[in-house]
């Protein structure tokens, strides 16, 4: 399995998600520069998190117009699997890839802590190393990760099987304080219709190692490798 | 005196210096005379702006410099010490920790955000033009009472700004402390330390070479922000520090990333001769350090440095604090491929002169000179100050019949919720602590624990300082600042390696506050030397008062050691019931100068607890033996509200309660409040506990088993008790209501 992931000025953790996706591949990630239009063939692209462009607009939003977008929007349409982390989240949101927008946390502050995270989808590459219900401790680290969409939106999102993960209470019950940000229907995570396209707010990749506190990510990673290879 | 100007006709006209322009740059009339001697001749007003940022008390150390000189900066571990951009210790493996802590104090005041923003980019800065990535943030803030009406204010700018620039760089912020006190209302302190990773062979200073080299300005663009900032520093506050707004410098973390990235990737290279980064006093300072530490003079074309507004003087250029920007001496040959890198990260990459052997810094504006001062003697005869010194007057010791009893549980839940004693939770969420993804041990612990990418070992780190035992007594609480983070690091299992410090004062030119530095300087040299633990970098930041008022004096102490491998790390969480809770190291009861007398009692008074420095050593180097033999399961330093406050930290971190009998030859308060020096609170499997007893007591340490975790309350001496989430109630709940108003 090859997999590319895309660096913007501002990115920073693309370093974290490579080394969490090289760990499970065998070897490294190809790192590709954001002016490069020419991305090289791989089964996975992923968009790392970070502060594109500073953020100085809206998060995400002049990324979202960059060559390589244009690059990967193209490959998504063709079914290549496309992974948006935080920054690349909101990104791919920018961009028209997946559905709503992420807005300022409700704290109005920047939160960085370990969330519950249920799993509501076990059906799709990204997730299938998963069991539906299952419900995980992964950190999260924004400023922007409230999601929000609008009603009739979101309720084709859950008729469609589309929402991938949900901030939760320990005990996997949904809570008002579990919800770091605020997100509509407490939403972390959300599929593209076709399931090929994740875009998540929380760190998998930051929760792959006993030292980290949590290797809850990792299923995440292996189960991609495996669905892709 | 301008006869002599007139004489020079090729120095750009500029207003004639009266002796008010002269005090409006801060100087001194014998200083303005030292210049008169050194020129021959009058300044003209850029090159008046140039010797007053270099002469300022920021730059110059010149009120500090003697008492400086009494630390402790070398050791088998010391690679650079104080004098470059930050201290550079030896961690093994080929490899080296560059670090330095700096404080902001003064711009954060006026502008919390962007003045604590700045703050952490300038210090990152100073890490990573030593050819170090930066792998971990830590800070040190000091806020007035929380009932101030503009601390909310400031903590809510001064938290944000830090996680603003340091999130957006990538770099995890880790650790620090906050404290709140009454006499920092009108002066805050925001002390950043950064620290980096490199190789130890590959390491960049700032020494200049080769006559002709070309000088480069990379990053940022110049504007008019921060002009003067290097003087604002050096001086006190009056009321009319608001319109000192202007001189406080704007952040930009995305630029930062870019620039790191770039030097980075250049550093990689040999195109490298020397580098500096432009931090306080700007484009003079490390033009001027660069030439002076390589012999050199330098010479400077001010109309090829890029601008961002139009019409700047050469005065202005010269004196611009704008962030983000750096100068370097390169290898000729490599002006294209270093060009190349910077406009990948689309980073400004200018030319702006060359290295000379005139001796002299030339500057030159529009065709003509705009300045030229001889290198030397603006950084060697740098005036400097033995000023009077008034020691601290000893503070009476405290009657401790006088303290008045409260019950140990009562009083427990009081203190946890006190400012200083208060989970501090909403300022460490705020910040990206896990980026990197190599954080061990998180916020909220005696130390935070990073490990080095792709090796088993790791770097702790802390800052520490308890400013009320300073200025009880100034020496022994520098002394205390030093063991404590000694102790810090000790807790989680590290070997302490080396400090930085950052000296927090009123101004010096008052002699107890002078008293108030060179106690300190004696204490925390005395402790350096009794842990073998050197003064690598620092920081001295005067001034620090309002109409005349100085802060308590807080000589913070940033300390860093290694574990060889952190999985042998431990936290301070509780980790099993039913384990044994020892203490380690002698507990006498000492309530003067406790949290526990200033808000229970409402009393600021007593002498602190005295600081045995060669039973510190014992039994830190006891404590890290057995964690390093993986005989211990939690571990946590006792300092600030004493032995039940740490007890509950443990509890609380960990989830699990704890019960624990009480002496019977101690008062329970003084027992469970005092604040002696020294001592860790441990746990360890109940069989373990006789062996550990034992040897403790051959090596001199003393221990004592305490009682057992378990349960999900904390009781002390049998049916006293609080359930554990009363108490996180309460530790969790000051820092949100305040902050909510």
């Amino acid at each position: 399995m090859q997999a590319a992931v895309v660096v913007f000025p501002g990115s920073n953790r693309e370093q974290d998600v490579a080394k969490a996706l090289g760990a499970v591949m065998g070897h490294a990630p190809h790192m590709v520069w954001h002016r490069d239009s020419e991305i090289p063939k791989v089964d996975l692209i992923v968009v790392p998190g970070g502060f594109s462009y500073g953020d100085y607009l809206r998060c995400g939003a002049i990324a979202a117009h960059s060559p390589a977008m244009r690059e990967i929007m193209e490959r998504a349409k063709a079914g290549i699997a496309v992974l948006g982390i935080c920054n690349g989240f909101q990104i791919l949101t920018e961009a028209g890839l997946l559905p709503g927008v992420l807005l300022r946390n409700a704290c109005l502050t920047f939160v960085c802590r370990n969330v519950g995270l249920k799993v509501e989808s076990s059906q799709s590459l990204f997730t299938n190393g998963y069991a539906a219900g299952q419900t995980l401790s992964i950190p999260v680290a924004h400023h922007d990760g409230n999601y929000f969409a609008d009603d009739a939106t979101l309720d084709r999102l859950e008729e469609k099987g589309q929402i991938a993960f949900r901030y939760c209470a320990g005990d996997g019950t949904l809570a008002e304080e579990a919800n770091p940000n605020g997100s509509a229907r407490s939403i972390a995570g959300v599929f593209n219709e076709t399931k090929n396209v994740l875009g998540l707010m929380p760190h998998p990749e930051n929760a792959v190692l006993p030292l980290q506190g949590s290797v809850d990510g990792q299923p995440l990673f292996r189960g991609m490798v495996e669905a892709l290879s | 005196m301008n006869d002599q100007a007139a004489a020079k006709p090729a120095i750009t006209p500029e207003p004639a210096i009266t002796p008010e322009i002269v005090a409006e740059h801060g100087l001194t009339p014998d200083e303005y005379q030292r210049v008169l001697t050194i020129l021959g001749r009058a300044p003209n007003l850029t090159e008046l702006g140039i010797f007053s940022v270099m002469w300022s008390e920021h730059c110059s150390y010149k009120s500090s410099r003697r008492w400086l000189k009494r630390l402790p900066t070398t050791g088998a571990v010391v690679i650079q010490g104080p004098g470059e951009n930050a201290g550079v210790i030896d961690i093994g493996d080929g490899q080296a920790c560059v670090f330095k802590i700096e404080s902001h104090n003064h711009p954060s005041f006026i502008e919390p955000y962007q003045g604590a923003a700045t703050g952490v980019g300038g210090i990152m800065r100073d890490v990573f033009t030593m050819g170090a990535r930066p792998i971990a943030n830590l800070n040190a803030l000091r806020f007035g009472a929380p009932e101030d009406p503009r601390t909310r204010h400031l903590l809510a700018g001064v938290v944000a700004g830090i996680g603003g620039y340091g999130n957006c760089m990538g770099v995890p912020t880790v650790g620090g402390e906050t404290n709140f006190h009454p006499a920092y209302n009108g002066n805050i302190l925001v002390n950043a330390m950064t620290v980096g990773l490199a190789d130890k062979d590959r390491i960049f200073y700032a020494k200049a070479a080769g006559v002709g080299n070309p000088v480069i300005y990379v990053g940022a663009k110049t504007g008019r922000d921060g002009i003067h900032g290097a003087t604002m520093a050096s001086a006190e506050f009056r009321d009319d520090s608001e319109e000192k707004r202007p001189t406080v410098q704007v952040g930009d973390p995305f630029t930062e990333k870019l620039l790191l990235e770039a030097c980075l990737e250049l550093m990689a290279t040999d195109a490298i001769v020397a580098i500096q980064d432009m931090g306080a006093a700007g484009l003079t300072s490390s033009s001027v350090e660069m030439s002076s530490k390589g012999g050199l003079g330098i010479e400077l074309d001010l109309d090829l440095v890029p601008m961002r507004e139009t019409g700047m003087t050469p005065y202005e250029i010269m004196l611009s604090e704008s962030q983000e920007r750096m100068l370097m001496v390169i290898r000729p040959e490599a002006r294209e491929s270093a060009r190349a890198i910077f406009e990948k990260w689309e980073l400004d990459f200018a030319e702006i002169g060359r290295l000379t052997d005139s001796g002299l810094l030339v500057l030159k504006a529009g065709g003509r000179i705009a300045a030229e001062l001889p290198v030397a003697p603006l950084v060697e005869q740098a005036p400097v100050y033995d000023r009077p010194t008034e020691p601290t007057a000893p503070a009476r010791p405290l009657r401790s019949e006088s303290v008045r009893a409260i019950e140990p549980i009562a009083a427990l839940e009081k203190l946890l919720g006190s400012p200083d004693l208060a989970s501090k939770r909403w300022i460490w969420e705020q910040y990206d602590h896990l980026i990197m993804g190599e954080t061990v041990i998180r916020p909220g612990g005696d130390a935070a624990l990073v490990r080095i990418p792709g090796k088993a070992k790791g770097l702790a780190m802390t800052t520490d300082c308890t400013p009320r035992y300073c200025f009880a007594d100034p020496k022994l609480g520098g002394a205390q600042a030093v063991a404590e983070s000694w102790r810090n690091l000790t807790a989680v299992g590290a070997r302490p390696l080396a400090i930085t410090d950052n000296m927090n004062f009123g101004n010096p030119e008052r002699p107890e506050i002078m008293g108030q530095f060179a106690g300190c300087i004696e204490g925390m040299r005395e402790a350096c030397l009794a842990l073998d633990y050197p003064v690598v970098s620092g920081n001295v930041s005067f001034y620090n008062e309002t109409n005349g008022k100085g802060i308590l004096p807080t000589p913070v102490v940033g300390g860093v050691g290694v574990i060889d491998d952190v999985d042998k790390a431990i936290s301070i969480a509780f980790k099993a019931a039913g384990e044994a809770i020892l203490v380690f190291g002698a507990t006498i009861g000492h309530l003067g100068c406790s949290i526990y007398l200033r808000e229970l009692l409402g009393r600021e008074e007593g002498a602190p607890p005295p600081v045995d420095l060669a039973a510190e050593r014992r039994n830190g180097d006891f404590i890290r033996g057995l964690i390093a033999a993986g005989r211990l399961s939690a571990c946590h330093d006792l300092s600030d509200g004493g032995l039940l406050v740490a007890l509950a930290e443990m509890a609380l971190a960990g989830g699990i309660g704890a019960e624990i009998a009480l002496p019977a030859n101690l008062a329970p308060h003084a027992f469970c409040f005092g604040e002696d020096q020294g001592r860790y609170l441990a746990t360890m499997p109940t069989e373990a506990v006789e062996a550990v007893l034992a040897e403790a007591k051959l090596a001199g340490v003393p221990a004592r088993f305490l009682g057992r975790t378990g349960g999900l309350a904390l009781t002390v001496a049998a049916g006293n008790t609080i359930s554990l989430t009363k108490l996180a109630a309460v530790h969790e709940t000051f820092l949100p209501r305040l902050m909510a108003g």
